[in-house]
């Protein structure tokens, strides 16, 4: 191969490993059932403090990913709230994780739909894209072990809960 | 007496008035624009221009680039104070460090690379065709043979010259 080749293939295989780079740098992670949860220490909402979801192993999680401009977000605000009053003493509890806002506004939807489980807030998309999040509401339940035992790509409502997630929580499924 | 209450009432106008101006010289005047800052950050959900998006999390980060703007911050502070709450998504110009430096640095080699190469290309053709009018130079004139030296002889009879 002449030097004017290997430059000119040099120069190709520069250009392709560089748009690939930039592709794996911006895509999303893939998680599926089984996984360990992505995991961060974040600070809490309100601070001061920071919490990550292992600070629960050996509980069950419901992780909630929410966002104070998603209308659904308030309407299953309340639900979350009530589902965990109802099984805190099972072992079980709720993570709030607050993405793409900003703190002011969090704080507010906070003041309107007040929360006995802990809140996290992760700034910009970086905890949406650990999750795989393709937009909010987003709930995971993570079983005392870590690992993810259910994925649901939207708002939760009592029946879900009381049909998808407790019977998990209970060991029926 | 006239020119009494007339002082008098100048006295309380100036006494009412005192305060609202010393508040309006308080509010610091605005160093930047909403839509200049508008114009150069995204809208981290929706994917574009903040200035073009409309969606409810749009509206949200509009407002708190209002505030910001209303409280005499330039546009680099606004620029910081979104970073820290939105990620550094939220600029619609990369930065010009780690592998974002990529975005200012490869447009800059190609058009080097681009330079160089047409610049060697040129080089060569015009010594090529040097190289074609020297040996053009040096060569005498070939006289037809064959059948060209028989079609020349007809055509230039047949128009007897």
């Amino acid at each position: 191969m002449s030097t004017r080749s290997f430059l000119a293939v040099l120069a190709v295989l520069a250009v392709i490993g560089l748009l690939a780079f930039g592709l794996l740098n911006k895509g999303a992670t893939k998680i599926a059932v089984g996984d360990p949860v992505p995991d961060k220490t974040l600070p809490t909402l309100p601070g001061p403090g920071e919490k990550s979801i292992a600070d629960y192993r050996g509980d069950w999680v419901l992780v909630n990913l929410w966002a104070s401009w998603c209308v659904p977000c308030r309407q299953e605000a309340p639900i979350l709230e009530d589902f965990y009053k109802r099984n805190r003493d099972r072992h079980t509890t709720v993570v709030g994780i607050n993405v793409q806002d900003n703190e002011d506004d969090a704080l507010a939807f906070l003041r309107e739909h007040p929360t006995g489980y802990p809140q996290l807030r992760s700034v910009g998309n970086e905890r949406s894209k650990a999750f795989g999040s393709t937009g909010v509401p987003e709930n995971f339940l993570v079983n005392p072990k870590g690992q993810l035992a259910l994925i649901w790509r939207g708002p939760v409502d009592d029946r879900f809960l009381a049909e998808e997630v407790e019977p998990l929580i209970e060991g029926k499924q | 007496m006239r020119r009494r209450v007339f002082a008098v009432a100048l006295v309380l106008c100036l006494a009412l008035t005192a305060p609202a101006a010393g508040s309006v010289a308080q509010q610091p005047a605005p160093q930047t624009t909403v839509n200049a800052i508008e114009a150069e950050v995204m809208c981290p959900v929706c994917g574009t221009l903040l200035e073009l998006a409309d969606s409810p999390q749009a509206k949200r980060e509009k407002v708190f680039v209002a505030k910001l703007v209303a409280t005499g911050k330039s546009k680099e502070e606004v620029k910081d104070a979104l970073v820290a709450q939105y990620g550094k998504e939220v600029l619609a110009t990369p930065e010009a460090s780690g592998f974002d430096l990529s975005a200012y640095l490869v447009p800059i080699l190609a058009i080097l690379i681009a330079a160089v190469a047409l610049a060697y290309s040129v080089v060569r053709w015009r010594r090529s065709s040097e190289q074609d009018r020297q040996s053009a130079k040096g060569k005498p004139a070939q006289a037809p043979r064959g059948e060209d030296a028989e079609r020349l002889e007809a055509d230039l009879s047949r128009y007897d010259l």
